[in-house]
């Protein structure tokens, strides 16, 4: 488990994080998520043991970060912002120099390469020099060196910071497999990233803890209006709105609008009712062509969150 | 020490694969070999007095050499962010700059090796001693040391290059040259800037005529220790920032 405790971190005079608390379960994969500025860098550096806090307690795996860096470090495996590489070594020197680093014996390294190479789909490129490779790949050599020594706790800084929409994805897949084996930590500022791959999000702003939970408790604000979009088959524009208006937990329904060959509704509700509005429809006998949970769920949390931290600073 | 080795290892390999320390190396050799020529080679002189020049200009290059080698250790691996995969490594501050000290002290070493045909020049055509080379060279080697600690430090106070480069040059120049501000000075302020005077009185007092003090060797030592604990402090330091 890691557990932060009125964690703050000032440079020179300026506050850039806390007092914030939070505690990550084994197994557990936890987003950071906020704007440019918010703190998540500085903390995520915190846990790494790359930073010391100016005040407050760190424990990883039950050891002091603070007290015991050392020992703390050996459990982690961090992945910065900019991959710490070193582009005159090859992926493999560089993958082998990072695992004695961090304590394996050259045996060891020479055992678990294979299997890292093989996750992080470096094989091709193993001997390759790093300087050689694309962003994208350069990226994988940066989680393949933070998972080397089977580290309990994974920290992700923008893994997918730069990368292509093809290695968006492909990293995605990565983090997806890692998170079989590591309690990760991600830190990010697309929410699409976010959203899709952790349990449990911590929102920071402006140095601030501003919310944690999973992304439906974030959402769950009373009275908060959610968004459910229905594309329906069909010519009585008036019966499907009769239809949809009478679905409970629906308040609100727009003036629909032609879309990919049907008519599409926009719906705003005070509950999460996917259910409801299915079964309304089907039983309505309509031909339902795609039902759209909004994706700005968590946008609207985040924009809500952090507009509140604005407005208070 | 098992990280010490680790880093020391991964350091002087970059050396030896980037043409950087090598273009030092054969530049500083090259220069080296002129002023030989050019200085040491002229008109008929004692043979000791031809070392003894020999060890003078040398003393320059092997200075500039530990200055050049050693200012991009720490700057240009936070330059390129590499820095953290070591600071987030469960190594220890001091393994970090002994591992790199050793590395660019190798290097430097191979430098002092290549310009040894030098002095067995003079031996072959002259009347000194081995030990007056063994001397002189001991002297170029702890002064190559210091000035590379030197530049260790320089290079753990910043991220950029040029800024380490210039502040290793700056504390290697003035204490180079402090002897000669002391002479100027009334005591007791004079007998301590004589103390730690890196040049005058230390090398062209004493290893360059093929004299061995200990107390020299303990300066030296006493020096590079100073400069190495103050990088493995800078280090430190900068967690707290």
């Amino acid at each position: 488990m890691i557990r932060a405790t009125n964690v703050s971190k000032f440079y020179g005079g300026k506050r850039a994080l806390g007092p914030v608390s939070f505690e990550i379960n084994p197994g557990e994969t936890v987003g950071f998520l906020g704007l440019n500025g918010a703190g998540k860098t500085t903390a995520l550096r915190i846990l790494a043991c790359d930073l010391r806090p100016s005040n407050g307690t760190v424990e990883v795996g039950g050891v002091d970060a603070v007290a015991d860096p050392h020992e703390v470090r050996k459990r982690i495996g961090f992945l910065p912002e900019n991959p710490p590489l070193y582009t005159d070594m090859t992926v493999i020197d560089y993958l082998k120099f990072a695992g004695e680093l961090r304590g394996m014996t050259a045996t060891q390294v020479k055992k678990r390469m294979s299997e890292v190479l093989e996750v992080t789909d470096l094989t091709d490129v193993s001997g390759d020099f790093i300087g050689t490779l694309s962003h994208g790949y350069r990226q994988r050599v940066g989680v393949a060196q933070a998972i080397i020594h089977q580290p309990k706790f994974l920290i992700l800084d923008e893994p997918t910071r730069g990368l292509d929409p093809v290695q968006i994805v492909e990293m995605r897949n990565l983090i997806h497999d890692l998170k079989q084996n590591h309690t990760v930590l991600i830190s990010s500022h697309i929410l699409t990233e976010i959203s899709q791959t952790c349990d449990r999000l911590l929102v920071l702003g402006k140095g601030e803890l501003l919310g944690k939970g999973t992304e439906s408790e974030l959402a769950s604000h009373k009275g908060e209006i959610r968004a459910i979009t229905v594309t329906l088959r069909g010519a009585d524009k008036a019966a499907m709105k009769t239809v949809l208006a009478a679905i409970d937990g629906v308040t609100k329904v727009a003036e629909p609008y032609e879309q990919g060959g049907g008519l599409s509704f926009s719906l705003s509700t005070n509950k999460d009712c996917r259910a409801e509005v299915s079964r309304a429809i089907v039983e309505a006998k309509l031909d339902l062509l795609k039902l759209d949970y909004s994706r700005s769920e968590l946008e609207n949390t985040f924009i809500r969150l952090v507009g509140g931290a604005d407005a208070s600073n | 020490m098992r990280a010490t080795s680790i880093i020391f290892r991964r350091e002087l390999g970059s050396y030896l694969r980037s043409p950087i320390g090598w273009v030092i190396i054969a530049v500083l050799l090259l220069v080296d070999g002129i002023m030989f020529q050019v200085f040491a080679m002229r008109g008929e002189q004692l043979s000791a007095q031809v070392l003894e020049r020999y060890f003078n200009f040398s003393s320059y290059f092997a200075g500039a050499a530990g200055v050049l080698l050693s200012f991009r250790l720490i700057a240009e691996e936070r330059q390129n962010h590499s820095m953290v995969l070591l600071s987030t490594s469960p190594v220890r501050d001091t393994e970090i700059i002994l591992g790199k000290f050793l590395a660019a002290l190798t290097f430097l070493g191979l430098f002092l090796v290549l310009s040894l045909y030098m002095p067995l020049l003079i031996k072959v055509n002259g009347k000194i001693t081995g030990a007056q080379i063994l001397v002189g060279y001991l002297g170029l080697f702890l002064l190559g040391a210091t000035t590379l600690a030197i530049g260790l430090f320089a290079s753990a106070l910043t991220r950029y290059q040029l800024i380490a480069l210039l502040v290793a040059a700056a504390i290697a120049v003035v204490l180079s040259n402090v002897y000669q501000l002391a002479t100027r000075l009334d005591s007791p302020v004079r007998d301590v800037l004589e103390q730690v005077d890196l040049w005058w009185v230390r090398f062209q007092g004493g290893f360059q005529r093929g004299i061995l003090n200990l107390k020299d060797v303990v300066f030296y030592l006493a020096t590079i220790y100073f400069f190495l604990l103050l990088a493995v402090k800078t280090l430190e330091s900068k967690r707290w920032q």
